[in-house]
């Protein structure tokens, strides 16, 4: 089965480049704001888009995202609402794949038969659980594969040569290399241990492989861009949603194009660079 | 509730796969995975070594004090005597206290601490890291670390930092850095949210020294291991003062490490009655308290598959408790699945239960308990009045109430 990740994958493959991956927290600052990022995410260059489902307790996430899952649940963002998100995306926009990220428990007790209906329903392409790893695969990572999501896994420097195989056995879409061990929003140490270790991880796989956590500018994304598959830009985006807030926390005319200008300057990075073959 | 056909034993929990039942697991992220694994195989190779058994068990005596007395409530046994014979009953049970609140620091917390630290010796870490709510797991982390010369480094929540001065003071005392945590709701469960980041910021050096019998597998079997010493001592006890079994035990539950550490040497023993006394706060009905089992239900968090306080959106919603060291919105997996098995019976009590049976033991016995126990003897003067008078029933006091007496003496008005 070809689905929208392996064609926008591929499509940016033949342009010899890495995929942008935007990451934005589903709700924040607003429902209706963060509708109108996710509609100009495409536009603004982001070929792939991770939207993020709030948690009241992101256990992986830095202050940048801790502090956008609050504000999308202060206005009352839920994870219905964020299906309904993509469905009215999808009236405008069937091409370019959205992969839900966040924590399992809401989609727990939503329940995973009902939610894997109605995500596919709503045109969500995959999935990456942050506390659901290999061990855990009979909870959602099965189910969705059957049903016919993507279960993208995250690989980390803690995942050695011999975990390797296990994270990768039921992984599909692409592959999430996190840059560094900590959470996100951290700083990327070496770029040059990140390349190496994506030449390791593709030595073990044939899916794409981006990386993410700890790229924030043009430049970073440019300098992962050269040897990845794909570079994820999150903490960034929902820093700049905030810095545009009003001082009441509310949305402002400034909101979306902040969020734009910077999704098209790391478009502009990404390809900017040729990706090694 | 329906209950489930008992299996075999009540004690050969978890399975490989970290689980009771449906409920435990590993839901950690990918970059923990490794260490979690790590910290397992340790584990099961310390447990089978004579040598980790000879150390923890010196130290458990030479320096936490162990054994605990096994103590006749000798008034507090007239007490419910009087409320028997008051409503024309003819019951009454013989309470004794299994004083563990007399350990080194303060509380139960210390033995499992104990045993964790050994272990992460052994295992050439250097740096320990804890979450704590009241701050006696803080305190006898703090206290183990500065024994070892270990670097420790404590979350808590800036609001119970706030409510709970003393210790944090103690712990600053014993060299520990502790860390206020203001995300979130900024409590305990936000502490371990906090530690968590560390534990995947920091993976070569550091242990995470979790506090209670929840989390990922496999710390709420480790730590339930290390806790069963409070059982494992009650049963020979009672032997000598008895001769017999205890035919009950009761003791408070937030996350559940005194009373798993209590109960599980007695689960395949069906005379044993058990109660576990979740904290009310308000009420349950008030939809204002800690009673994860009588007003949550099943979800994932922190590493596990437990009841949890949540919202139909699978948000965690707030608990709140008089108690710092019962506000928590879960509970480890164990205890929920000996509620879904019906073994243990859980019950709940309110904050002026607690305050109540507080006032009432310090008087009656010269023991000013914690208020985490306080809960579980509020429940006692319930339900022994209706026991018979031969009838013995152990309650764990778990932890002594020094720290909690600024919190009482506003709820009372000043002393």
């Amino acid at each position: 089965m070809t689905t929208r990740l392996a064609i926008r994958f591929a499509a940016c493959a033949a342009e010899g480049r890495a995929a942008l991956v935007t990451f934005v927290t589903a709700g924040d600052p607003d429902h209706a704001t963060a509708q109108a990022i996710l509609h100009a995410l495409p536009g603004a260059g982001a070929d792939i888009i991770e939207l993020g489902v709030p948690f009241t307790d992101p256990m992986a996430d830095g202050i940048p995202i801790q502090l956008a899952g609050q504000r999308a649940l202060k206005g009352g963002q839920t994870l219905r609402k964020t299906l309904a998100m993509v469905r009215d995306f999808r009236k405008v926009d069937a091409a370019t794949p959205i992969v839900l990220m966040g924590y399992y428990n809401p989609i727990y007790v939503y329940g995973v038969d009902v939610f894997l209906k109605d995500a596919l329903e709503a045109g969500i392409d995959g999935l990456i659980m942050v506390d659901l790893p290999p061990e855990e695969d009979a909870e959602l990572c099965l189910p969705a594969l059957k049903a016919g999501l993507n279960f993208v896994r995250l690989a980390t420097p803690t995942t050695d040569d011999k975990r390797l195989p296990k994270v990768l056995q039921n992984t599909s879409g692409f592959v999430y290399y996190v840059s560094m061990t900590g959470i996100t929003g951290g700083v990327i140490a070496s770029y040059d241990a990140v390349g190496e270790a994506v030449a390791r991880i593709k030595a073990h796989t044939n899916l794409p492989v981006a990386v993410g956590f700890g790229v924030k500018t043009a430049a970073d994304a440019a300098a992962i861009a050269k040897g990845a598959d794909g570079v994820v830009v999150g903490s960034a985006l929902v820093e700049k949603v905030r810095l545009s807030l009003d001082g009441a926390g509310k949305a402002t005319p400034a909101t979306v194009p902040a969020v734009t200008d910077l999704v098209s300057e790391l478009a502009r990075g990404v390809r900017s660079v040729r990706k090694a073959a | 509730m329906t209950v489930n056909p008992a299996p075999n034993s009540f004690r050969n929990g978890p399975d490989e796969q970290g689980r009771f039942g449906i409920f435990g697991g590993r839901f950690v992220a990918e970059t923990l995975m490794p260490l979690i694994l790590d910290l397992e195989k340790a584990y099961a190779e310390a447990k089978v070594d004579p040598a980790f058994r000879t150390e923890l068990d010196g130290y458990l005596k030479h320096y936490v004090g162990r054994p605990s007395p096994l103590y006749f409530a000798e008034r507090m046994t007239a007490h419910v005597l009087a409320l028997a014979e008051a409503k024309g009953g003819t019951g009454g049970a013989k309470i004794y206290f299994k004083r563990d609140e007399l350990n080194h620091t303060g509380a139960h917390k210390v033995n499992n601490v104990t045993g964790q630290i050994l272990l992460a010796m052994r295992m050439g870490k250097k740096r320990i890291i804890a979450e704590t709510g009241a701050g006696q797991h803080g305190v006898a982390t703090a206290t183990l670390c500065a024994r070892f010369g270990l670097q420790c480094v404590v979350y808590m929540g800036a609001v119970d930092v706030e409510r709970q001065k003393p210790n944090v003071f103690r712990m600053k005392m014993l060299g520990a850095e502790v860390i206020p945590v203001q995300s979130g709701t900024r409590t305990l469960k936000d502490a371990m949210n906090e530690a968590l980041r560390d534990w995947v910021t920091n993976v070569a050096d550091t242990f995470y020294c979790i506090g209670t019998a929840a989390g990922p597998h496999p710390y709420p079997m480790m730590v339930r291991d290390f806790q069963s010493v409070i059982g494992h001592e009650t049963r020979a006890q009672m032997q000598e003062a008895e001769g017999r079994l205890p035919d009950s035990l009761i003791a408070s539950i937030g996350g559940g490490s005194n009373a798993i550490g209590l109960f599980h040497p007695f689960l395949d023993d069906p005379s044993v009655k058990i109660w576990g006394v979740e904290a009310a706060g308000h009420g349950v009905e008030s939809g204002q308290h800690a009673a994860s089992l009588a007003g949550g239900r099943p979800g994932v968090l922190h590493g596990n598959r437990t009841y949890l306080l949540m919202n139909g959106d699978g948000q965690i919603t707030d608990a709140h408790s008089i108690s710092a060291g019962l506000d928590y919105p879960g509970i480890g997996p164990e205890h929920a699945w000996l509620h879904q098995m019906g073994r243990i019976d859980y019950i709940s009590a309110t904050d002026t239960e607690a305050l109540e049976a507080f006032q009432l033991c310090s008087k009656l016995e010269g023991i000013i308990p914690a208020l985490e126990p306080s809960h579980a003897l509020a429940k006692v003067v319930q339900l022994a009045p209706d026991l018979p008078r031969d009838h013995l029933m152990v309650v764990n006091l778990c932890g002594r109430g020094d720290k909690d007496i600024f919190t009482v003496a506003e709820h009372l008005g000043g002393m």
